[in-house]
Order: structure tokens, then sequence, then C-alpha cells
């Protein structure tokens, strides 16, 4: 676990810093013990910047779900909402399966890889 | 916390008017805005010179209600130059309406115009940065965000493919009953079923339109209404939420900020749904008019999609919805909301040929902006409402 509080924090700079050592990390804040997504300099509605980076347990569950269909070739691909064991809900895609068959309620487990020569969090099935 | 003192019934909509729609090229965006203030200008028996609040936003200038200020020659002593997306007019009007109460100006014009479809055959996005949360996953923007909600209410609620196509099908059958409407052929379920697949549950036809067009609305104090105009559309209720701008801050993708929005306008308003006797909704896609509706309480929350089941929506149904042919098959160049306002004046003046709903004297007109992030929601009404 790393610590990092305002007014050194540089939310959306640091959270692919991590990302790009290989950790996927949430904000936590130290007072109110919620997790906070996407990345900021003060937890939403109080305002607290008691705010430290906690490595996430990569747990998640598709919230909802969507194909973006191409011209073939070009290979349909997901778009999906995850609610992270944590709290948080982000944007991002599963991959390991076919677009098509990501459901709503599927438990998935995240995944760093690397896209467009940056770090890019995606999830597998669990 | 203060009462919600919004000046029921204290302003009118006096005149209307929209331009180019559909396809309107060698035009500006301004060149379109101001052929529709013109017109709408003319219709109250006003002329630029008598302007002095101006309510302007357009996709592409951030400083639209300048450029406009100047197009018209005029030096407004109120200046708006709202920002929300597709919701920019209602919360205009609402904000026009304080303003005409307080005596911050006397005539407000309200303008809106795009050449979007003749510049570049394509949505226009405004003046926003990516994303850094959404954009490497490349979701069609706004079309898969809204494709989110849809799977949402899908899984949820059962709400189905052929119930989204209800909606398309009867925002077309008004259309047909629209010369100024865009598209007017005819559209069957199959043919609905069969468009090209975009972002699931989403294909071609549960898309807006991408057109070009304008419009334009006046709004003066209600002591002066009747003097510029046969039948007023009164302002009885105006009220706005936002909840979110990214997709993945959106608490329940089922339920949208018009819930709010439109419990505060009708208290304001003193009407309930039962009372509204047309519905002009932002349907930038299918899942709107159900969200909407539902949000409004027309239904139960989940119960969208069989209620608009069987031709409920759609011309001779129980509740007219979207009688211009909406976002869908009338007109959307970008952002929509006005022409929401413009629709719903023109039912309560009763000018709306075939497509006229019989004694309409409360009329909803909704704008929807980002991805359901901004809703606003007016509740107008004829002289009888008073």
């Amino acid at each position: 676990m790393s610590s990092e509080l305002s007014p050194n924090l540089r939310p959306e700079e640091d959270f692919f810093r991590f990302l790009g050592e290989g950790r996927f990390m949430l904000q936590r804040s130290r007072e109110s013990g919620r997790f906070i997504f996407y990345p900021r300099v003060a937890e939403p509605l109080t305002g607290s910047t008691d705010l430290e980076w906690v490595e996430a347990s990569g747990r998640g569950t598709v919230y909802s779900t969507t194909v973006v269909r191409q011209k073939p070739p070009t290979p349909n691909y997901n778009v999906a909402l995850i609610d992270l064991e944590e709290g948080p809900r982000l944007m991002s895609r599963v991959d390991g399966v076919a677009p098509e068959t990501v459901r709503i309620g599927m438990s998935v487990k995240a995944k760093i890889i690397r896209e467009n020569e940056r770090p890019l969090l995606v999830f597998e099935p669990a | 916390m203060m009462k919600d003192a919004f000046p029921r019934g204290g302003t009118a909509i006096v005149g209307t008017a929209t331009f180019g729609i559909g396809e309107a090229p060698g035009f500006s965006n301004f060149d379109l805005a101001a052929h529709a203030s013109i017109r709408a200008l003319a219709a109250a028996g006003l002329r630029p010179r008598d302007v002095d609040g101006l309510f302007v936003v357009v996709m592409d200038e951030a400083l639209a209600a300048l450029n406009f200020a100047d197009y018209l020659g005029i030096q407004p002593r109120f200046t708006d130059n709202c920002r929300s997306g597709g919701s920019s007019f209602q919360i205009q009007a609402s904000i026009a309406a304080l303003a005409l109460a307080a005596g911050q100006c006397d005539v407000a014009l309200i303008a809106y115009g795009s050449n979007q479809r003749s510049a570049a055959g394509k949505l226009v996005s405004s003046t926003s940065r990516p994303s850094p949360w959404e954009t490497p996953y490349r979701p069609l923007r706004p079309i898969s965000q809204y494709a989110l909600a849809a799977a949402r209410h899908m899984h949820q609620y059962g709400t189905t493919k052929e119930q989204l196509g209800e909606v398309a099908l009867a925002a077309r059958k008004w259309a047909q009953l629209n010369p100024e409407a865009f598209v007017r052929d005819e559209l069957t379920l199959e043919q609905y079923l069969s468009a090209r697949p975009i972002s699931d549950p989403l294909n071609a036809r549960d898309c807006c339109l991408v057109t070009d067009g304008a419009a334009a609305v006046v709004m003066v104090r209600a002591d002066r209404a009747r003097d510029l105009c046969a039948r007023p559309a009164y302002l009885l209720g105006a009220a706005a939420e936002t909840t979110h701008r990214e997709m993945s801050s959106m608490a329940d993708l089922t339920v949208t900020g018009v819930a709010r929005a439109a419990q505060r306008a009708f208290a304001q308003a003193h009407i309930r749904p039962g009372d509204v006797d047309v519905v002009e909704l932002y349907d930038a896609f299918t899942i709107n008019t159900i969200l909407f509706l539902e949000d409004m309480d027309f239904c139960p929350k989940g119960e969208g999609g069989r209620f608009i089941c069987g031709g409920a929506i759609a011309p001779g149904g129980r509740l007219p919805v979207n009688t211009n042919g909406g976002g869908l098959s009338c007109v959307h160049p970008g952002m929509y909301g006005l022409f929401t306002m413009v629709e719903a004046a023109r039912q309560i003046a009763g000018v709306c040929g075939q497509r006229q709903v019989p004694k309409v004297d409360i009329a909803i007109a909704q704008g929807n902006g980002g991805e359901l992030s901004s809703e606003a929601v007016l509740v107008l009404g004829s002289e009888a409402t008073l």
C-alpha cells in the first residue's frame, strides 16, 4: 500500500502511473473508509482530502454491457460497466470471451494489459 | 430550504419557429438560427431590436450567444449561453422566466441552429475533452452509453427489443402526419428489427436522425402575452436535474434525473401526470421515451415497455408522445431540446394540422443533455390553466 495525500496527489497521472507498474489502485477516504472512482483530489460530497491509494481486489460484477458492432472483418468489441467489490463502478471491457457472451451479473476479475502503448484496465470472467 | 417560488404562469411563449429542418446546405449555424429567430419574433409582431434577453447555444462555438447578439445587431442586457447539452433550452426557458419576472429583461429569445448534416454528415459533438476513463474502451459516444442503459432496463424489467421498436414506429407514424418531418416513409417492425446493429441492443432505427435545423422561441411576461399572441403557451413549471457526466457515475441506469425534475416541475404547475394532454420528449434513442415516461410517473418504473405497447403513444393512442415525429423521425440537428418546446407550444396554439391533438391545455417539453446526464422538464399550459 502506498499513500499520498493532497496536495501532492495528481489523480489521473498517479492512477495511470500505478497501472503502468502493474497495479490497479483505488482511492479511499481514511475517515469514511469509502472507495472512490474516478480518482479525484477530494472525496465526493464530503470534500475530504484524506485520500489514500489502496490496491484494488480486482473482483467485480458486470452491471451492464454492450457489443459495439463493426463492419466485418473488423471484430466487434465489448464495452461494459463493472461494479467493483469495493463499491465504485467503472467503464471497462470484458476480454477473454466473445463480446456477445458477456452477461449482466457475470463475475469478473481485473487484468492490466497494454493497448496503444498505454496500460489499460480490462476484465476477464472470474 | 426556501420554498420553490417559480413564477407559475408568469411568463409565456408567444412566438415559435423552425427553419431548415432536414437539409439546409450553404448556411452557417447562425444563419439558420437567425432564420428561425426572425420568424418566431415576427409571429409575435416583434423584431430583433425588441430582444433584450438572449439565450443561445450552438454545438461548436463556445461563446455562441456573443456571436448571435452581434449577428442580430443587438446589445441584450441579459445574455445566457447555457451548455448542458440538449437540455440547455429548457434550462434557458427557466432562467428566462426568472429574468423576465425580475424585470431583468422584457423580451427573451431562445435560439438554436445547426448545419451538422450538410457540413459534416454526422453528429458534431460539443467541445468536450475526451474522458480518460471512458475513451480508451471506445464506446460509440453517445450511442453505447444509451445502449448500456437500454441493456440494463431490459435485464432488470424484461423490456424487449420489440418494445423499443414500438417507440420507433410510433415516432414514424407521427412524422407521417407532419409535412416538416425529415423521414416519413413507412417503417414496419420487421424493418426495424433488421436494421443495422450499432451498439447492442440499439440498432440504426433506435437512434435519432442526423439533420440540419433551427428553432426559436420568444418569451414575454404573461401580462403582455395576449397582446402578442392569440394562444400563448404559459410556463407553469420548469425544473432540471444534473446527475452525472461519466456513465459510470450514474447511480441507476434505469432512473434518470427526469424523476426529480418532473416531480418539481409538476408541483410548481399544480398538475399530475393524468392532467397532461401531450408529451414532447427528447427521444435521442428509443430507450429515452420509455425511461422518461416512467420517470414522469405516467407508469410505474419498469413498466414503460409494456405501457407504450399497442400503439399507446402513436396517433390515436391513449397518450400522444412526440407528435412532430421526435428526434427519431422529424429532426435532430445535434441538440433537439428546443424542438420539443416548439412542438408543445404549437400543440397548445392548436396549429398542428393533421397531427393536432384535440383540446391541448397541458403539454410537457422535456430536454436531455449528455448521456442521460442533464434532464429538464417544462410544463406549458393554455390560458385555461392559469
